[in-house]
C-alpha cells in the first residue's frame, strides 16, 4: 500500500512538472478563423499551433469549391514564431474555401486537419 | 456487479516511412489516439482501440455495491501500456481495493493482476475509423480472495472499435465532433464453477455446493463530443482554456452472463463525465450510475489521471520498443 501511494505521489508530481518534452501539434487558432465567414479576401492563411513545427514537412493548402488550389504555394514558418505556419493567397472571389494542413512537430509527431471559411460577397 | 476498470491501450505511433524522402529529417511518428484528424482520448470506464505507450495512474473509483448488507468499495488502480511492435501494445494493470461493510473493519488488498495484448488491425484515416483485437488475461490467485479476487484465471478476447463522425456532410457541422468507441469481449473463466464443502454442525453431514462461473459478455461504448475537434475543424466558437481541450462523454459499461444458470442478467453502469486532454496527460471524471438494483442503488464516482508516455519520453517511447 505504501508503495502504491509512492507511485501516486510520483504520478501527480509528473503531471505538475514543467513541460519538458515535446508533443503532437494541435491547431490553437487560425486566421481566417475556423468555420468563419469573412467579407474581404484574406491575403494569407495563418495557423498557430501548440508546438514548434518542423519546417520542411509542414504544409498548408487552400482549395476553392471546385477543389482547385488557390494558395501561392509558399508555405513558411513565421520568422519570430516557430509554431506559426503561413501561406499567401491570391485575391479570392466570394465562395467557400477549405484549408488543409499537415504538420510535423519538432519531435516528429504528425498531425493533420482541415477547416473551411466562407468569403461572403 | 460493477467491474474493475481495466483500460487497455490506445493508439500509438505508426511509422510513416513513406512520408519521408528527406534523409536528413527524422522519421515522423504519428501520435497516440489519432485516426486521421480525430484525436480520441483514453476513455475511463471502457477500453478504447488504440495501442500506445501510456500510463493511467491512478484511476480512483468509489461506489456502494449491492450485498447483504451493501458496502462501500473504493478502488485505486493503475495500468501501464507499452507499444512493443507497430500497432501492438502490452498492458499490465492492477488495483488496490478497500471494501467497507457497515459497522465492520474494512477489508483491503490487491485485485488480480491483468495482462492485455492489443493489436490494431484496421485504420481508415479519412473516415476516422479504427478496429483492434485484444486478449486480456486476468491472472487467477494474484489478488486477495476475500475481496472477491478469483483463484482461477479468466481469458477475455475482445474486439475494439472507434469511429469519429468528422466525415458527415457539411450540412451537419455540429454533429462532426461526435465520436464513438466501444468494445465487445467474452470473458471465459478457466474454471466452470467453485466447489465448496459445508458441514452442518447439527447433523455432521457434508453438503457440497457449487457456485457457477459463467462466461460473461462484456460490452460497452463511449459517446464523446470533442470540443477540440469543434474548435480545430468545424468552428472556432472562441472557447478558451481549459474548455477548448475538454471532451464531454457518456460511457456505458455492461456485462451479461451467458450460461451456467446465470444467463441474461445484465449489470452495468452509465457514466457521464468529462475528460480534459493536454499535451502530455489527461484528467477525467465521471459519475457512475448503476443501471439496475443488481448493479447497485447509489451513484458512484470514478476519476483518472492518464499520461501519454510517448509524448513525455519521446526518446524512449516514440517508436515501438522492439523495433530496431
Amino acid at each position: 500500500m505504501r508503495l502504491f501511494f509512492r507511485f501516486l505521489i510520483a504520478a501527480f508530481a509528473l503531471a505538475l512538472l514543467p513541460q519538458v518534452g515535446w508533443a503532437h501539434a494541435f491547431l490553437d487558432h487560425a486566421e481566417p478563423a475556423v468555420g468563419s465567414q469573412i467579407h474581404s479576401s484574406p491575403v494569407q492563411v495563418r495557423i498557430w499551433f501548440t508546438e514548434r513545427l518542423e519546417p520542411v514537412l509542414s504544409r498548408i493548402q487552400v482549395f476553392n469549391a471546385a477543389n482547385s488550389e488557390v494558395d501561392k504555394r509558399n508555405v513558411h514558418i513565421d520568422g519570430s514564431n516557430p509554431a506559426l505556419l503561413e501561406v499567401a493567397l491570391s485575391p479570392l472571389p466570394p465562395g467557400k474555401y477549405r484549408v488543409v494542413w499537415r504538420v510535423v512537430s519538432v519531435d516528429t509527431h504528425v498531425t493533420t486537419g482541415d477547416f473551411t471559411f466562407i468569403l461572403a460577397p | 456487479m460493477y467491474s474493475k476498470d481495466f483500460r487497455s491501450p490506445k493508439l500509438a505511433a505508426h511509422l510513416a516511412a513513406t512520408l519521408i524522402s528527406f534523409a536528413a529529417v527524422p522519421l515522423p511518428a504519428f501520435a497516440h489516439g489519432f485516426a486521421g484528424d480525430r484525436f480520441f482520448p483514453a476513455t475511463i470506464s471502457t477500453d478504447d482501440p488504440f495501442a500506445a505507450s501510456e500510463m493511467s495512474l491512478p484511476t480512483v473509483s468509489a461506489i456502494r455495491l449491492p450485498g447483504m448488507p451493501s458496502f462501500k468499495d473504493i478502488t485505486l488502480s493503475a495500468d501501464l501500456s507499452v507499444l512493443v511492435l507497430p500497432r501492438t501494445a502490452l498492458t499490465i494493470g492492477d488495483a488496490y481495493e478497500i471494501q467497507k461493510p457497515p459497522n465492520q473493519r474494512a477489508i483491503t488488498g490487491f485485485d488480480n493482476t491483468d495482462l492485455n495484448i492489443l493489436y490494431e488491425f484496421f485504420e481508415n484515416d479519412k473516415h476516422e475509423a479504427i478496429t483492434s483485437l485484444g486478449l486480456t488475461w486476468e491472472i487467477g490467485g494474484t489478488g486477495r480472495h476475500s475481496l472477491g479476487a478469483s483463484s482461477f484465471s479468466t481469458l477475455t478476447p475482445t474486439f475494439y472499435f472507434g469511429k469519429g463522425f468528422g466525415d458527415l456532410p457539411d450540412q451537419f457541422p455540429l454533429l462532426r465532433p461526435f465520436a464513438l468507441t466501444g468494445t465487445l469481449g467474452l470473458s471465459i473463466p478457466t474454471r466452470a464453477g467453485n466447489r465448496s464443502v459445508v458441514i452442518d454442525p447439527s447433523t455432521g453431514k457434508e453438503t457440497v455446493s457449487v457456485s457457477p462461473n459463467p462466461d460473461v459478455l462484456g460490452w460497452g461504448f463511449a459517446l464523446q463530443y470533442s470540443l477540440i475537434y469543434l474548435q480545430e475543424h468545424v468552428k472556432d466558437i472562441g472557447l478558451k482554456a481549459p474548455f477548448n481541450h475538454m471532451i464531454p462523454l457518456v460511457e456505458f459499461a455492461m456485462a451479461t452472463p451467458l450460461n451456467r444458470g446465470a444467463g441474461g442478467l445484465t449489470t452495468g453502469t452509465v457514466n457521464p463525465g468529462v475528460i480534459w486532454s493536454g499535451q502530455y496527460f489527461q484528467v477525467g471524471c465521471e459519475a457512475v450510475i448503476p443501471i439496475n438494483h443488481h448493479t447497485g442503488s447509489n451513484v458512484g464516482v470514478i476519476a483518472q489521471l492518464h499520461f501519454y508516455l510517448d509524448d513525455i519520453f519521446p526518446q524512449i517511447f516514440r517508436k515501438p520498443l522492439l523495433t530496431p
